[in-house]
C-alpha cells in the first residue's frame, strides 16, 4: 500500500511522449503547418488523465450545498438527517471549519491574488452573499453518499434586502474610474455635439444577457495535504496563480504546494479565477485528514463558476452623407458582484475600429448581490462588437450604403481614440478577400429579396476585434547529444494545442525535426510559465522559448564548429547543454516581472496590437415560425503569424461556434425576485448542438505583426468577437427585422 | 442520490404485486426521467421495480390494421418500425424529434408517457412548485414561463407535458393498457393525462399501482398522410415551445379526414378536436386552416414570457397543414 505521497510522486510529468507523436514532418521547417496536436491520441484513447482522474488511497469525496437566498446570514443548521447518510465523514460549515485566510488585495507583485474569484471567505463567515454561494460542504467516502448528505442539510438563515435584478437596477449605475488598461471614460472631440447636427444618425439601445461557462468539463479538484505540503489535481488557466492564492489562502509558502494540470477541459475564462469547489476540497482535505476530491456538478458550476456580465450599450453614430462618421458614442452598464468581479468592457472595440473626429466612450457599473461575474472568452469585445457592428449596419442601412462599404470608408490609420500607431491592422484585405470567397456580391441589398424556397436568406457581415497581451514565462531547453529536444515550462493545455505550438517553435529554432522535441507542461515543480488567458499564452511562453533557443545555440557553438548542434555537442563528449530564461527565485521574479511591466506600458504607449478580422454569415429563417438557422460562415482573420495552421483553425472555429450560442441561444435566467440561476442546466441553457452549426470556414492572412515575438497577435478569442452582430445584420437582411436584444429567438420575429 | 431497494420481477404479474405492496415503490424502464429526477431529489422512490426484462417487448399488427405496441419498446425501435413509418409517419416523426439518438435508445414508450414536466421551479428543490409540493404555490406564474402552458392552465400550475411521442398518440386515438393486481383496464390516451386544475400533482388517470403494459392504434388511414413539427429554441435536443401532429385528408379540394394534436401548450397533449371539426368538409385552403387554428386557440391565455407562443401555435398548425396538403405526409 502506497501512501499519498508516494501516489503523488508516481505522477509523471505529463509531456507529449505519453502519445507518441507520428512522424509527420518532412524536412523543413514546421512553424505554420497543419501538425496534429501531440496530446491527440492520449486524449482519444482514454490515457488522458484530468484532475477528477488520479487515484488515491483513502480517497475521500466532497459535495457542496448552496445558500437559497441571495443575502443575509445562515442562523443555524440542522445536520442530523445528512449525518445519518452512510459513508458521511463529516459536514463542514461556519461553525466547525478549519480557518482559511481571506484573500488579500491584488497587487502587481502578488499575481496569484488577481484570480479571486470571489473575496467570500467560504465556511468562515456566516455571510451570505448570492444565491447559490456554497454554505457547507459534505464530506463522505462515496461521490453518492456526499451528494445525498448534501440534499439532506437544512440550513436556516435571516434574510436581507437584496439587490438582483441587473434590469432595474441601471439608473443607480455607477461610472467607472478605469486604469492605463481599461478606461472608464474616453473622449474625443464633442461627440454629443457632432451627434445633434450630424444629417444621418442612429441611436440604438442595445442588451445582452448573462451567459454562464459550459466547458465539456467541470471544475474538479483533487486536494492532498502531507503535514504542510499541498498537492492539487486541479483544471486550471493558471498553475502558478493557483498556487500563490492556495499559499496564501492556507498560510504555507508556496513552494509547500505543488499544482498539477495536464490537462484541462475546456476553460474559456471560467477556470482562470480560484473558485469556491478548489478552495473547499483543499480546506475540507485539511479538516479531514483524508485526500478529498470534489467534482463540481453542472447545477454546481452554475452556481459557484462566474460567468458573463450582462450589458445594456448605447450606441449613436452619426454620418456625412458619404458614410463618413462625424460621431460616435458608446456607452455600456454591466454588473458585477458586491464580492468580487470585473468590469465587462463592452465599450472597448469603440476606441479601436472607426475614424471618427468625435468619439464618447463611457462604461458604468451596477452592484448586485449575485454571484461575481468573470471572464469569458473575450470579455468586453463580445458583447460589444454585437452593439458597434449592429448599428453600423443600421447606419449603412440607412445611408443606403453597403455596409462594407461604410466599414471601409471609416477605415482608420491610427488608433481613433488616441492617434497611436497600429503595430499592424490587414482589415481592409479581410474584408476583401472575404467578400469575394463568400460572394458577398451575390447579395441584393433589399432585405427579405432572398429565398431559398420557402426559407429567407440573409447575408451579414461584421468586424472581429481584440487586443493583444503578453504575460512573462520561464523556460528551459535541453539539446541532448542524440538529437533530441526538451522544453519545459509550467504552461497550460486546455485543448487549444499550447505544447504542440511550443515544440514545433523550438524545432525550426534548433533546427530538429518536430519529432525530437518533447515539452513538459501542467505541473507547478516546472519553470513558472504564464497563465493561459488573454489569448496570451502561446506568445508569452513563444517569446522566452525563442530566447532560451538562441542562448541554448551560442553555447553549444561556444563548443566547437560544424555540423547539427546535437553532433557538436557529440564531438564534445557532453551528454547534454541546457539553457534557460527567466528566474526561480522569488527576488528574480519580482525584478523580472518589474522590467516586463515597465517594457509592457513602454510599448503600450507607442503602438496599438490587435487582431482583427471579417465575419461573414449566411441565415436562413422561417417564415412562419421565425426559426433561425445558420447555413454558412466564412471568418477571415488577420492574428499574425499562425503556428498550427490546424489548431489556429479550430480554436477559431470554436470562437464561432461559441459566438452562435450568444447570437441564437445562450442566456442564463436569474429569477429577479431571489436572484436565484433557474436555468443551470445543459437541457436549459442551451449551448448550440452540431445541428445549429454550418460548415464553418476560416481564413487567416497570416502576415506577422513585426513587433511581436514571431509575430504572434494571439488567436484564443477574436473567433467570438463580431458573430452576434454578423447574424443580427443577417437576420435583418433576410427578414428586415432588427433585434437588439440577444438571443435572437425566434419569438423576436413573429 | 439515496439507498433504495431494486427489484426485478420476471413477469407482469410480479411487478404489479411488487408495486401494490410498497406505497413508495416506482416502476423503472429506461430510466431517462426517472434517474435524472432522482438525482435531483424530486423522485424519491423506496423500491425500484425494474421492469425491463419483462416481454412486452413487441410491435404487432393488429386484425384491422391498427398496431399494438409493447410498453418496453425503445422509442428508437418505435420510429424505426416499417409499420409506424408507412402507416403513421407522424409518430415516427415525433419520436425522432425529441431528445438525442442515445435517450431514445434507452426511453421506452411507457416511460415516455409518464415523463414529468421541464418547468424549471418543479426542477429546483429550492423554488415553489406546487407539483412537487402541493400547496406550496407556483412560483412559475410571475417567474420564467417561456415552456409554460397557453391551454389548460390553472392558478395553481402553468406547467407543459414534455413529450413529442404522446402528441402523435393523442391525434392518433392511441389506447393505453394497464395493468394491476386488480385486473387489466384501456385508457384513451386523449383522457390519459390531466390538465392541472387544483391538483397538479396528479398528473394521469393512472394509479400508483398500475404498470402501463400496451399503447393500441388504431387504424387509420388518414394517418398516412401526416406529419410532426416541432419548433423549439434550437435545432436539436430542446424541448418544444410549439409542436404539431397533423394528418390530412382531401378529396375534390375539401377536407374528408383530418387529425390534429398539438404539444408544448398544455399539461397534455393537446387534441385540437375544434379545429378538426372546422376542418372536416371545408375547403383545403390556408384560410380554412387558419380559420381552424383560431378557433382552437381562441381560449388560449398567454403570461409575459410565453403569450407568444399563441400565434407560433396559430401559425404552425397553418404551416404543418400546408405542409401536408403540398407535399404529403413523411417518414
Amino acid at each position: 500500500m502506497t501512501g499519498p505521497r508516494d501516489a503523488t510522486n508516481q505522477n509523471q510529468l505529463m509531456t507529449q511522449m505519453e502519445s507518441p507523436p507520428r512522424p509527420q514532418s518532412a524536412a523543413g521547417p514546421v512553424v505554420g503547418k497543419p501538425i496534429d496536436r501531440v496530446d491527440g491520441q492520449a486524449k482519444t484513447s482514454g490515457q488522458a488523465r484530468f484532475a477528477a482522474e488520479y487515484p488515491y488511497p483513502g480517497l475521500a469525496y466532497a459535495a457542496l450545498v448552496h445558500s437559497t437566498v441571495a443575502r443575509g446570514r445562515v442562523t443555524g443548521f440542522d445536520v442530523a438527517e445528512a449525518a445519518a447518510v452512510p459513508g458521511v465523514l463529516t459536514i463542514l460549515t461556519h461553525e466547525n471549519a478549519p480557518s482559511m485566510k481571506p484573500p488579500p488585495r491584488a497587487t502587481l507583485t502578488n499575481g496569484g491574488m488577481i484570480v479571486t474569484g470571489t473575496t467570500v471567505n467560504y465556511l468562515n463567515t456566516d455571510e451570505v452573499h448570492w444565491n447559490g454561494q456554497p454554505v457547507a460542504v459534505v464530506v463522505a467516502e462515496t461521490l453518492e453518499a456526499a451528494r445525498e448528505a448534501a440534499g439532506l442539510v437544512r440550513v436556516a438563515y435571516r434574510e436581507s434586502q437584496a439587490t438582483v435584478d441587473f434590469a432595474t437596477e441601471e439608473e443607480h449605475a455607477v461610472p467607472l474610474k478605469g486604469n492605463p488598461l481599461q478606461r472608464g471614460t474616453a473622449r474625443k472631440g464633442d461627440a454629443e455635439a457632432a451627434f445633434r447636427v450630424a444629417p444621418v444618425s442612429v441611436d440604438l439601445r442595445f442588451t445582452t444577457p448573462p451567459l454562464n461557462h459550459n466547458a465539456i468539463e467541470p471544475h474538479a479538484t483533487t486536494a492532498v495535504w502531507d503535514g504542510d505540503r499541498l498537492t492539487v489535481h486541479e483544471g486550471t488557466q493558471g498553475i502558478a496563480w493557483l498556487r500563490a492564492h492556495l499559499a496564501a489562502r492556507f498560510g504555507v509558502p508556496e513552494a509547500s504546494v505543488r499544482v498539477i494540470s495536464p490537462f484541462v477541459g475546456g476553460a474559456f475564462g471560467g477556470k482562470g479565477p480560484v473558485w469556491a469547489g478548489t478552495l473547499l476540497t483543499v480546506l475540507a482535505a485539511r479538516a479531514t485528514g483524508r485526500p478529498v476530491r470534489m467534482m463540481l456538478t453542472r447545477e454546481g458550476v452554475y452556481r459557484t463558476v462566474g460567468g458573463r456580465s450582462p450589458s445594456i450599450q448605447r450606441v449613436a453614430l452619426g454620418a456625412a452623407a458619404d458614410g463618413r462618421l462625424t460621431a460616435l458614442i458608446h456607452t455600456g452598464v454591466t454588473g458585477t458582484g458586491r464580492v468580487g468581479g470585473l468590469p465587462e468592457a463592452v465599450t472597448s472595440p469603440s476606441g479601436h475600429l472607426y475614424a471618427a473626429p468625435n468619439i464618447l466612450l463611457r462604461h458604468s457599473l451596477v452592484e448586485l448581490d449575485l454571484l461575481p461575474n468573470t471572464f469569458m472568452r473575450a470579455p468586453g469585445e463580445a458583447p460589444g462588437t454585437f452593439a458597434l457592428e449592429a448599428a453600423m449596419d443600421e447606419l449603412a442601412d440607412k445611408l443606403g450604403m453597403d455596409p462594407i462599404t461604410l466599414r471601409m470608408r471609416n477605415e482608420p490609420e491610427t488608433n481613433p481614440i488616441d492617434g497611436k500607431r497600429f503595430s499592424h491592422r490587414l482589415l481592409r484585405e479581410a474584408y476583401a478577400y472575404g467578400a469575394q470567397r463568400f460572394g458577398w456580391a451575390d447579395r441584393t441589398p433589399e432585405p427579405g429579396s432572398m429565398r431559398d424556397g420557402r426559407w429567407l436568406v440573409g447575408m451579414g457581415v461584421a468586424t472581429a476585434h481584440h487586443g493583444t497581451m503578453r504575460f512573462t514565462a520561464n523556460v528551459t531547453v535541453r539539446l541532448s547529444a542524440d538529437g533530441s529536444v526538451l522544453v519545459r515550462c509550467g504552461l497550460q493545455e486546455m485543448g487549444m494545442g499550447a505544447a504542440t505550438a511550443q515544440a514545433q517553435i523550438a524545432a525550426d529554432a534548433l533546427g530538429v525535426p518536430f519529432e525530437a522535441v518533447r515539452v513538459e507542461y501542467g505541473d507547478s515543480t516546472l519553470p513558472t510559465g504564464p497563465g493561459a488567458g488573454a489569448s496570451a499564452q502561446t506568445v508569452s511562453v513563444a517569446a522566452s522559448l525563442l530566447a532560451a533557443c538562441d542562448k541554448l545555440r551560442r553555447k553549444v557553438r561556444a563548443l566547437g564548429e560544424g555540423g547539427s548542434l546535437a553532433e557538436i555537442l557529440a564531438r564534445a563528449g557532453r551528454d547534454h547543454v541546457e539553457a534557460a530564461v527567466g528566474s526561480q527565485t522569488r527576488l528574480g521574479t519580482l525584478a523580472g516581472q518589474a522590467k516586463f511591466i515597465a517594457k509592457f506600458l513602454r510599448d503600450h504607449r507607442r503602438w496599438v496590437k490587435a487582431g482583427c478580422g471579417a465575419q461573414f454569415c449566411e441565415v436562413r429563417v422561417d417564415p412562419d415560425t421565425g426559426e433561425i438557422r445558420v447555413s454558412r460562415w466564412l471568418g477571415v482573420f488577420d492574428v499574425g503569424k499562425v503556428i498550427n495552421a490546424k489548431t489556429a483553425a479550430s480554436q477559431l472555429r470554436g470562437g464561432i461556434v461559441m459566438g452562435i450560442g450568444m447570437a441564437l441561444s445562450e442566456e442564463t435566467l436569474v429569477d429577479p425576485r431571489t436572484g436565484r440561476i433557474m436555468n443551470p442546466s445543459l437541457a436549459e441553457y442551451h449551448v448550440p448542438v452540431h445541428a445549429d452549426i454550418p460548415p464553418i470556414d476560416i481564413h487567416y492572412l497570416d502576415e506577422p505583426d513585426p513587433t511581436m515575438p514571431l509575430g504572434l497577435l494571439g488567436l484564443g478569442e477574436i473567433g467570438v468577437t463580431g458573430v452576434a452582430a454578423a447574424i443580427a445584420n443577417a437576420v435583418h437582411h433576410a427578414t428586415g427585422k432588427r433585434v437588439h436584444d440577444l438571443p435572437i429567438t425566434l419569438d423576436k420575429l413573429l | 442520490m439515496r439507498s433504495f431497494a431494486y427489484v426485478r420481477p420476471p413477469d407482469v404479474a410480479a411487478a404489479v404485486r411488487a408495486v401494490a405492496a410498497e406505497p413508495d415503490a416506482k416502476f423503472l424502464g429506461g430510466g431517462t426521467n426517472l434517474v435524472d429526477l432522482m438525482r435531483e431529489g424530486i423522485e424519491r422512490p423506496g423500491t425500484v421495480v425494474d421492469v425491463t426484462g419483462l416481454p412486452l417487448q413487441q410491435i404487432e399488427e393488429l386484425p384491422g390494421g391498427g398496431v399494438r405496441i409493447g410498453a418496453l419498446v425503445r422509442n428508437s425501435s418505435l420510429a424505426a418500425h416499417r409499420l409506424i413509418r408507412t402507416r403513421y409517419p407522424m409518430l415516427a416523426q415525433a419520436i425522432l424529434s425529441g431528445a438525442s439518438a442515445q435517450l431514445r435508445n434507452m426511453a421506452t414508450v411507457g416511460g415516455n408517457l409518464l415523463q414529468r414536466t421541464r418547468c424549471l421551479y418543479f426542477y429546483d428543490g429550492a423554488a415553489a412548485c406546487n407539483k412537487r409540493e402541493p400547496g406550496a404555490g407556483c412560483a412559475a406564474r410571475d417567474g420564467f414561463h417561456r415552456g409554460g402552458a397557453i391551454l389548460g392552465a390553472s392558478g395553481a400550475c402553468v406547467a407543459t407535458h414534455p413529450s413529442d411521442m404522446c402528441v402523435a398518440l393523442a391525434a392518433l386515438d392511441a389506447v393505453v393498457e394497464a395493468e394491476s393486481v386488480r385486473g387489466v383496464r384501456r385508457i384513451p390516451l386523449a383522457g390519459f393525462h390531466r390538465l392541472p386544475g387544483d391538483t397538479p400533482h396528479i398528473e394521469t388517470e393512472l394509479a400508483a399501482d398500475e404498470l402501463i403494459t400496451a399503447v393500441e392504434l388504431p387504424a387509420s388511414p388518414v394517418a398516412a398522410h401526416s406529419r410532426y413539427r416541432k419548433v423549439r429554441d434550437r435545432a436539436s435536443y430542446a424541448f418544444a415551445l410549439v409542436s404539431v401532429a397533423a394528418a390530412l385528408e382531401v378529396r375534390h379540394g375539401a377536407v374528408t379526414g383530418v387529425r390534429l394534436a398539438l404539444g408544448g401548450v398544455a399539461a397534455k397533449p393537446w387534441r385540437a378536436s375544434k379545429a378538426e371539426q372546422a376542418l372536416l368538409g371545408a375547403p383545403a385552403t390556408e384560410e380554412s386552416f387558419r380559420h381552424a387554428a383560431e378557433i382552437e386557440l381562441a381560449p388560449a391565455e398567454g403570461l409575459p414570457g410565453n403569450a407568444f407562443k399563441i400565434e407560433l401555435a396559430r401559425r404552425t398548425i397553418v404551416a404543418t397543414l400546408r405542409q401536408v396538403l403540398t407535399q404529403g405526409g413523411a417518414a
